[in-house]
């Protein structure tokens, strides 16, 4: 398991514009960098993220090898209703990791 | 093709002045340089330009100068204040005119600085050494009334003494927070030394407290120098908390004393915020500052790359490989000075080499270093291959204690240099 850092809203206003920040330690190996010893290391990248907010997508994102080490992303949805908040990240080598947190609406 | 090569670098306003301002050799003759900022770099500049027989005025608006280098001992009680002021009567006394004003402007076309009191100063060339501004509109939050409340003691005096009064003030069992900047900033192992000898501090003194260390990048300087030093002597009481675990700080919130990052905030009796930097104002008010807010300069002769005629040295330059120190700034100054003389008269300037250490203490009697050769490469400082390196990583105690006492005699050496 990568460690993850998350930060979303607890409670917030029906309507309001939350911002929810993840930022996932991962090497983010290019596939294009020799090693010490000249032999190129095999790229190990996450790929995909993906945020469901009470089961519908609000975010998805595809990451690249030109992205650096421990992805951070930033982004914003409109609170609708009490829900699970589900981020879920896939990569090479079947990574995959998915972390919950519960917003409450009032 | 020589000849055009000089009239457009000296300019048309230089070709009208009386011809002995040109001229070689003694006397009123000789060619004026004016060298803005008294710190490391501007002191040592204006001392080695007077070697080379030009008529040097130095302009720095305070009496005494307060040196960074050292100034973390202040903050943890292991040193006076005093020991860190210099000031510049050696510099008069040897028949270097030391103005003390700010200069407020520089007219490059007419070779002309401006200084608060109306007067102007003529120059064939200029220097600036004018080091750092705090960039205090890059932290939301942060400004000049909250950094008496959260000093950022990274300019050296009263903010160094309230940080120190902060910490003595402070209860056993107090948390104490520290924000780092994102490269490039002046001294880039000094707040890591800090964080060392804060800890030493508390550990000493206040041994329930904690230190935590919010850093805007994952990687530093002397990185597994320092933390190998803190995981022996600092266990449980010096959390790092890096990048890629939350430690980039977005904004300050004085009132609570706290600093917000983009997983939380934190918040402590005692809390340290070194906000990110560019050059000293007069450097963007002469025109030399590019908009990082650095001064790019040719590597060989640290003439701006922006405004001919115009020197920058020290802290404010983009100086490449070279980290801003004042060992560098000292040894630019040298570079520099001989630039200036040979350009004053028309010989070429030879490429350079030059040398850089910072020494750091993590504990009294425990000292560790980087040193680096750098020269001119692709236009910019560039490390000289295989040159250079860092205290071994296993070293016994007497290697660190042989450090530190380096450390002093360079702080003497270079301060001698500079100042006595």
């Amino acid at each position: 398991m990568a460690r993850v850092l998350i930060n979303v809203p607890r409670t917030a206003a029906r309507g309001e514009v939350i911002t929810i920040r993840t930022l996932i330690q991962h090497l983010m190996e290019t596939g294009y960098r020799p090693d010490a010893n000249g032999v190129v290391a095999p790229r190990d990248i996450i790929r995909r993220f993906t945020c469901r907010y009470d089961g519908e997508v609000v975010f998805q994102a595809e990451l690249s090898p030109a992205i650096a080490a421990n992805p951070f992303l930033s982004f914003t949805t409109v609170a609708t209703r009490s829900g699970v908040v589900e981020m879920s990240w896939e990569g090479d080598n079947g990574f995959a990791q998915t972390e919950t947190r519960d917003l409450t609406v009032t | 093709m020589d000849r055009p090569m000089r009239l457009s670098r000296r300019g048309l306003a230089a070709l009208l002045l009386p011809a002995p301002a040109l001229a070689q050799g003694e006397g009123r003759g000789r060619p004026r340089v004016v060298v803005i900022g008294g710190g490391f770099g501007g002191a040592s500049c204006a001392r080695a330009l007077h070697g080379h027989a030009l008529d040097v005025t130095l302009v720095e608006p305070n009496a005494t100068y307060t040196a960074c280098p050292f100034s973390n001992a202040v903050i943890a009680g292991l040193r006076p204040i005093s020991a860190q002021r210099f000031g510049y009567d050696a510099l008069r006394a040897q028949g270097i005119a030391v103005v003390q004003q700010a200069a407020t402007g520089v007219d490059a076309t007419a070779r002309r600085v401006r200084l608060r009191d109306g007067a102007e100063l003529a120059y064939d060339r200029l220097v600036l050494s004018p080091g750092i501004t705090l960039r205090f509109e890059a932290l939301p939050g942060y400004d000049a009334a909250a950094a008496e409340a959260l000093p950022h003691a990274w300019q050296a005096g009263a903010q160094t003494e309230l940080l120190r009064r902060q910490l003595v003030a402070m209860e056993d069992g107090g948390t104490v927070v520290m924000t780092i900047p994102a490269n490039p900033y002046r001294c880039p192992p000094g707040p890591y030394e800090r964080a060392s000898l804060i800890a030493h501090y508390l550990k000493q003194s206040k041994p329930r407290s904690k230190l935590i260390v919010l850093d805007a990048k994952d990687v530093f300087s002397k990185q597994r120098l320092f933390e190998a030093a803190w995981a022996a002597l600092y266990p449980g009481l010096l959390e790092y908390v890096p990048l890629s675990m939350g430690g980039r700080v977005t904004a300050v919130k004085p009132g609570e004393r706290s600093v917000v990052t983009d997983f939380g905030d934190h918040s402590g009796a005692v809390v340290n915020v070194i906000p990110p930097q560019r050059a000293g104002d007069i450097a963007a008010q002469a025109g030399v500052a590019d908009r990082s807010g650095w001064c790019p300069i040719d590597p060989a002769s640290f003439e701006s790359r922006l405004v001919p005629g115009v020197h920058v040295i020290g802290d404010a330059a983009i100086a490449g490989a070279m980290p801003k120190s004042a060992f560098a700034a000292n040894a630019q100054a040298r570079v520099c000075a001989a630039a200036i003389a040979g350009l004053l008269r028309d010989a070429p300037v030879q490429p350079p080499k030059l040398l850089n250490t910072c020494y750091s203490l993590v504990a009294p009697g425990y000292g560790i270093s980087v040193a680096g050769v750098y020269q001119p490469a692709n236009g910019l400082l560039s490390d000289v291959p295989g040159a250079g390196g860092t205290s071994p990583l296993a070293a016994p105690a007497a290697v660190r204690e042989a450090e530190a006492r380096y450390a002093e005699d360079w702080f003497e050496t270079i301060t001698a240099d500079a100042f006595a």
